[in-house]
């Protein structure tokens, strides 16, 4: 193992073998060494966050005609740091009757919950921070992590315009749990394990190959559970007071967004990891480090589509929000989940994986056009109008009979 | 002591100053605030132990429905919900007895129990498969019988949820 190979191994076994040398118990050692791991992860998840900003900002700008951020540094880069010193001179406010501590905590859950996914995510053969066993169900525990937090903020700010925004939150990212783990039960079916790098290793073939609705749906309600556009009416500030932040002011204010931009990220990161193969790729096993670049080319791919997402689609009111998760999307996935374990059961006998693939191609395709069928077949049934217009007689005038040529 | 004992003494201490204030807190939403903690410090323990299924469902299961579940209904039935008065009444003294007789009497008997003064046995390395839990689920040997009960359970409570909160046509609310 080469320093260029694998380098995240090989400083850690040098600082296990400096630590050791120094006289530190072996198994201390290794405690020391994990901590600073998580906390070298979570700084850069951080500092990541600053490049994300002005890349969103930029692409956004681009989609609106702008320019975007071009004043400071090049390309604008250095925007997101003058944004950083100008939030971290604001002063914080506590509001009356704060109710100081889940005021406080709120801001940090709402990041720990995103930050936790880090975890466990492989970000190439050898690079991981834990290869849990359990990995999807820790994914879900840590976003029930970040709804804790919006809860917090909006109990602790004693504000009932902050309570009714978390409220909306929670009733939202609740609602699209349920489908985000329905479709996520379709990757673990595929490779027979809950743990994140057996699922990458298990992706021969990328599963939104085998499974393109599942996919969508997966992404969809990625998007819903960060809370953005077209799903961001939780705290549309065109239209209603913000949402459960209203009340926070400086660095804490922005937590929140930084939460927000991470999350955004981590969805990227997840679907990469869930139907794209996560690090995997030509020589990626031999050289770790090339897996990370994959990872990220794909991550980056997912992004700028759900930036695009974020930059067209006009917002959903509540109604249409409710029903896009009740009535289609958790529909949708339990039944696809039932027709993907049938058809994988039917055709894993034959045991070649072109066969798999077209039979779960054509049996997605089948279910897109049922689902689309009864879409329209809905909408259709909305537009009828409740009262057939009646007849009216309208004074029409006769028609002229033409004039014969003037004399 | 080694570090996973320290760890979990702590981890120990903090779970049981959580649920003693989950009953002695006013605000009954600290009450509930102190309980997602509480919970947190089983899943904690759980994850000492080494069975990660349990300390992950602990958290998806308790603090991600149950908890947030709680702080909804808290939060929707009246504003602040301040308790009033003394929290003892006068026979606070005689639970107080029993539980500590309770206790010294269960100590008493674990520390008759051979394996009482042993380290615990690390893992077999399988025992992080959860397939063998998986299938246990579905063996009619097993617990199938157990998981469908309680998946009929939880359709009662759903239609129970789906009867108390539809609009029934024709009957006035």
């Amino acid at each position: 193992m080469t320093f260029w190979n694998d380098p995240v191994n090989f400083i850690g076994q040098w600082l296990q073998s400096v630590l050791v040398s120094w006289g530190v118990a072996p198994d201390v050692a290794q405690i020391i060494l994990l901590v600073l791991g998580a906390g070298i992860l979570g700084v850069l998840g951080l500092v990541w966050v600053i490049f994300l900003i002005w890349y969103e900002r930029k692409i956004i700008g681009r989609m609106q005609d702008r320019l975007g951020p071009n004043r400071v540094g090049p390309w604008g880069l250095f925007q997101p740091f003058a944004d950083m010193f100008k939030i971290f001179t604001k002063e914080y406010i506590t509001p009356d009757g704060a109710d100081v501590v889940p005021y406080n905590l709120a801001p940090v859950l709402a990041v720990a919950g995103t930050l936790m996914i880090w975890g466990v995510i492989p970000f190439a053969s050898t690079i991981f921070g834990a290869d849990i066993s359990v990995g999807v169900l820790f994914i879900i525990a840590a976003g029930a992590i970040g709804e804790l937090g919006i809860l917090f903020a909006g109990w602790g700010s004693n504000n009932k315009y902050a309570l009714l925004g978390a409220f909306r939150s929670v009733a939202q990212l609740i609602s699209y749990e349920i489908p985000m783990v329905i479709t996520l039960l379709i990757p673990v079916m595929f490779s027979g394990s809950l743990s994140l790098q057996t699922i990458v290793q298990s992706q021969s073939l990328w599963y939104v190959l085998l499974a393109p609705v599942p996919a969508l749906i997966f992404l969809i309600t990625q998007i819903a559970e960060v809370g953005r556009a077209p799903f961001d009416l939780i705290e549309a500030e065109s239209e209603i007071v913000a949402g459960f932040n209203i009340e926070y002011s400086g660095l804490k204010f922005g937590m929140f967004f930084v939460a927000e931009f991470l999350h955004a990220f981590t969805a990227a990161l997840l679907f990469a990891v869930f139907f794209l193969g996560g690090w995997r790729g030509p020589f990626a096993e031999q050289f770790p480090l090339l897996g990370f670049v994959y990872l990220w080319i794909k991550t980056f791919a997912v992004y700028w589509f759900t930036v695009m997402i974020r930059g067209t689609v006009p917002r959903f009111r509540i109604d249409q929000m409710m029903d896009i998760n009740w009535k289609m999307l958790t529909p949708l996935a339990l039944v696809m989940v039932l027709v993907t374990a049938v058809v994988h059961a039917l055709v894993r006998p034959i045991g070649s994986p072109v066969v798999s693939l077209v039979a779960l191609l054509v049996a997605n395709l089948v279910m897109l056009v049922i689902t689309l069928q009864f879409i329209r077949n809905s909408a259709r049934a909305r537009r009828r109008p409740m009262v057939a217009p009646s007849t009216v007689v309208v004074a029409r005038p006769e028609p002229q009979p033409t004039q014969s040529n003037p004399e | 002591m080694t570090i996973q004992q320290v760890f979990f003494l702590a981890v120990a201490a903090i779970t049981l100053f959580a649920a003693v204030m989950v009953v002695s807190t006013r605000r009954i939403m600290h009450a509930a605030l102190w309980l997602i903690l509480a919970l947190f410090g089983v899943a904690v323990s759980f994850a000492l132990l080494e069975t990660g299924f349990f300390a992950v469902v602990q958290v998806v299961v308790y603090i991600g429905a149950i908890a947030i579940l709680i702080i909804f209904a808290v939060m929707l039935t009246r504003q602040v919900f301040l308790d009033v008065g003394p929290q003892l009444n006068r026979g606070w003294w005689i639970p107080a007895v029993l539980v500590a007789g309770l206790y010294a009497a269960l100590v008493g008997v674990l520390s008759t129990w051979s394996g009482f003064q042993t380290q615990a046995a690390a893992l077999p390395e399988a025992a992080s498969d959860l397939s063998q839990f998986g299938l246990a689920l579905v063996d009619v040997n097993a617990y199938a019988v157990p998981f469908e009960v309680a998946s009929v359970l939880l359709l009662g409570a759903l239609v129970g949820a789906i009867f108390v909160a539809s609009d029934r046509k024709g009957v006035e609310r």
